[in-house]
C-alpha cells in the first residue's frame, strides 16, 4: 500500500497534541468508512516531522519516531510498562465528579472515559523496577493533558501515604498541562494536598523520584513536579510554570528556540538528568539502587 | 453583587494594598529584604512586628498603590526570588517559634522569560513545600485577588481568611473563558462557574472566615488586628506536632 492511501485512512485530522486538548470540544468519532477494515493503527505519523511511520515498528522503538527521533507522548500504562515490572495498580476504581457543576464538564468526563477507558488521568500502584520495589504514578495526556483534578490529586497522595506505610520509594512519571479549571478551587488545593503528602514521605526518609515528560507545567509544575529529591526529564521535554503562548502574549515578544525544554532547564539548575527514553529503566533502577537503606538489602 | 461584580471590586482602583494592611495592623514593622540568592522582589514585602504586642514575621504580596508603586511592586506578580524570600522569612520565623501572618493579593505569579529562567515552577513547589510543614502559627489573609499558584505559594497556612469582595481562584476568569470558550466576552459566567467568591469559598471548606470590610475604615483594621491577635494567642498554646498534623488534615480533606 502506498502511504498516500494510507495517509487518506488514517489521518484526516492531524493536530499538534498540544493544541485543543483541554479546550476542543468532545471530539467527534468520524463515520466508519467501508475501507476502514484495514486494522487499525496500521501506520502513524509522527507529529513532529510528519512522516509515516509503522506502529509495530514506532512502539518497538519505544514510541520514538524511528525517522527524526521525536518523543512520541505514552499513556500512563504504556510509560509503565517500559520503565516496570510486576506492576500492580491501586485505587483503580477511584473517580470523582463534576464536583462544581460545571457546565459540560459531566459530558466531557463522560467521554474521555469512554475514550481512554481511564476513570481520570493517573495511574497508580506498586512495581519492581531493575527488582528494586517502589510505587509509582503515570499520568495520562489522553485525559485532559493529565490536568489535576480531586481524583488525580487524591490518588497521588493516597500513594504517597501508602507509600510511608510500606516503606517505599516513589517514582512518578509527570506529565500535565496544570491544574483543571473545571474543578476551580478544587483543584488548586490538590497542589497543597499532594505537596503536603510529598513532605511527609520525605520527612519518613524515604527517596521521590520524579520523572517529568512532555508537557510538565502549570499547577503540577509548581507543586509535586518540583518536590522530588531527583529530578529526571525525559529529552525535549517541555517544562516550565506558564505556557510559552503565555508568556509570548505576556512579554509580546517571541521566545527563544529551546525555550523551557529539558535542556535549557538542566542548564538552568532545575533537573538533574536528562535521560534517553531507553535508558530510563535502567537509569530508574541504579538510582533506587544507591538510594536503598541498609536495612533493605 | 454577582461573581463578576465582586471579580471587578477585588481589582478596584484605591483597594487597600498589603502595605496598608501591614501599616494598620503591624506595630514596629522592620522590612527585611532579598532571598539571599539572587535579588529583593519588591512584588513581595516582608519582615518582623508586632500584632497587639504578640510579635509576628509579616509576609504579603504588594500590588503598589499608585502607578509609580504599582511598577516599583510588578502590578503584585512576583518573581522566584520573592517567593525564595517568602521562604526564607518563614524559615527564620519557624526558628524562634514567631507565627507567620500572609496577606495575599495578586493576579498571579509573574510569567516572563527571567522568571522561567529561575525556577518560577521549584520556588512556588518549594514555598507550598515548606509552608505547608512549618512549624509555627500561620494565617494568610486574602485581601483583593487570589490569583492561583501564585496566591498558594503563600497561602498553605493553619487557617485561610478571606475579605468580604477578596476572590480566590485557580485561573482568572479572562483565562477560563479564553481557554474553555474561546470567548473573552464570556468573563461574567466564567467567574460565576468558577466559584471564586468568599461565599462560595467558605461553602466549598477553601476558607475559614469571612472579614467584613466596613469600607476599610478604621474599624475594620482595628478589628482585623484583634481577630488575628486571638487567632495566634490561641494557636501559640497548640503543641506544634499537633499543629502541623492539623494543617495537614485541612489541606487533605480536599
Amino acid at each position: 500500500m502506498k502511504l498516500e492511501d494510507l495517509k487518506k485512512f488514517f489521518f484526516k485530522k492531524p493536530k499538534n497534541a498540544l493544541e485543543g486538548t483541554e479546550d476542543a470540544p468532545p471530539e467527534q468519532q468520524p463515520p466508519a468508512e467501508p475501507e476502514a477494515s484495514i486494522p487499525e493503527k496500521l501506520a502513524e505519523k509522527c507529529e513532529k516531522c510528519g512522516q509515516i511511520v509503522l506502529s509495530d515498528e514506532m512502539a518497538e522503538n519505544f514510541g520514538i519516531c524511528p525517522k527524526c527521533g521525536h518523543y512520541k507522548k505514552l499513556d500512563a500504562r504504556a510509560r509503565i510498562a517500559l520503565c516496570a515490572e510486576n506492576f500492580c495498580e491501586l485505587f483503580a476504581q477511584d473517580r470523582s465528579e463534576n464536583i462544581l457543576d460545571f457546565p459540560g464538564y459531566d459530558e466531557k468526563l463522560a467521554s474521555l472515559r469512554e475514550k481512554t477507558g481511564e476513570p481520570d488521568g493517573v495511574v497508580c500502584g506498586t512495581a519492581t523496577i531493575g527488582g528494586s520495589p517502589c510505587a509509582l504514578f503515570s499520568m495520562d495526556y489522553r485525559f485532559m493533558m493529565g490536568s489535576m483534578g480531586h481524583t488525580v490529586g487524591e490518588k497521588i497522595t493516597k500513594l504517597f501515604e501508602y507509600a510511608i506505610e510500606q516503606s517505599l520509594p516513589v517514582v512518578g512519571f509527570v506529565l500535565s498541562g496544570g491544574a483543571r479549571m473545571q474543578e476551580g478551587i478544587v483543584s488548586l488545593m490538590q497542589m497543597a494536598k499532594t505537596s503536603a503528602a510529598v513532605a511527609k514521605h520525605s520527612e519518613a526518609g524515604l527517596l521521590y523520584i520524579a520523572v517529568l515528560t512532555d508537557p510538565t507545567t502549570g499547577g503540577v509544575s509548581a507543586s509535586f513536579a518540583f518536590e522530588a529529591d531527583i529530578i529526571l526529564a525525559e529529552k525535549g521535554a517541555l517544562i516550565g510554570f506558564a505556557g510559552p503562548r503565555v508568556i509570548e502574549q505576556t512579554i509580546r515578544q517571541k521566545l527563544p528556540e529551546g525555550f523551557q525544554r529539558a535542556e535549557f532547564l538542566q542548564q538552568k539548575g532545575f533537573v538533574d538528568a536528562i535521560v534517553e527514553r531507553k535508558e530510563m529503566p535502567g537509569k530508574l533502577a541504579a538510582l533506587l539502587k544507591i538510594h536503598a537503606r541498609e536495612a533493605d538489602e | 453583587m454577582n461573581a463578576y461584580d465582586i471579580v471587578l471590586k477585588s481589582r478596584e482602583k484605591g483597594r487597600p494594598t498589603a502595605g496598608k494592611y501591614i501599616a494598620n495592623i503591624v506595630d514596629g514593622f522592620i522590612e527585611l529584604h532579598g532571598d539571599r540568592r539572587f535579588a529583593d522582589d519588591r512584588a513581595i514585602i516582608g519582615g518582623v512586628g508586632y500584632v497587639d504586642g504578640l510579635p509576628v514575621t509579616v509576609i504579603g504580596i504588594e500590588k503598589g498603590e499608585d502607578t509609580n508603586a504599582k511598577i516599583e511592586h510588578n502590578f503584585g506578580c512576583a518573581h522566584p526570588e520573592g517567593y525564595r524570600k517568602a521562604v526564607r522569612l518563614m524559615k527564620e520565623a519557624e526558628k524562634f517559634r514567631r507565627p507567620v501572618l500572609c496577606f495575599v493579593d495578586t493576579s498571579g505569579a509573574y510569567c516572563g522569560i527571567g522568571a522561567e529562567e529561575r525556577g518560577q515552577s521549584e520556588a512556588i513547589a518549594d514555598a507550598i513545600l515548606k509552608m505547608i510543614r512549618l512549624q509555627t502559627p500561620t494565617l494568610s489573609i486574602i485581601i483583593g485577588e487570589g490569583g492561583s499558584g501564585g496566591a498558594l505559594g503563600l497561602s498553605a497556612a493553619d487557617e485561610v481568611w478571606i475579605t468580604e469582595t477578596a476572590t480566590y481562584s485557580v485561573i482568572s476568569p479572562e483565562g477560563c473563558a479564553s481557554i474553555l470558550w474561546k470567548d473573552s466576552a464570556k468573563v461574567a459566567e466564567a467567574s460565576a462557574c468558577l466559584k471564586l467568591t468568599a461565599q462560595d469559598l467558605i461553602g466549598l471548606g477553601a476558607v475559614e472566615r469571612v472579614i467584613c470590610e466596613q469600607d476599610f475604615s478604621e474599624q475594620f483594621f482595628a478589628d482585623l488586628k484583634g481577630q488575628i491577635a486571638a487567632f495566634f494567642r490561641e494557636k501559640k498554646g497548640v503543641p506544634v506536632e499537633r499543629l502541623v498534623e492539623e494543617r495537614y488534615a485541612r489541606f487533605r480533606k480536599f
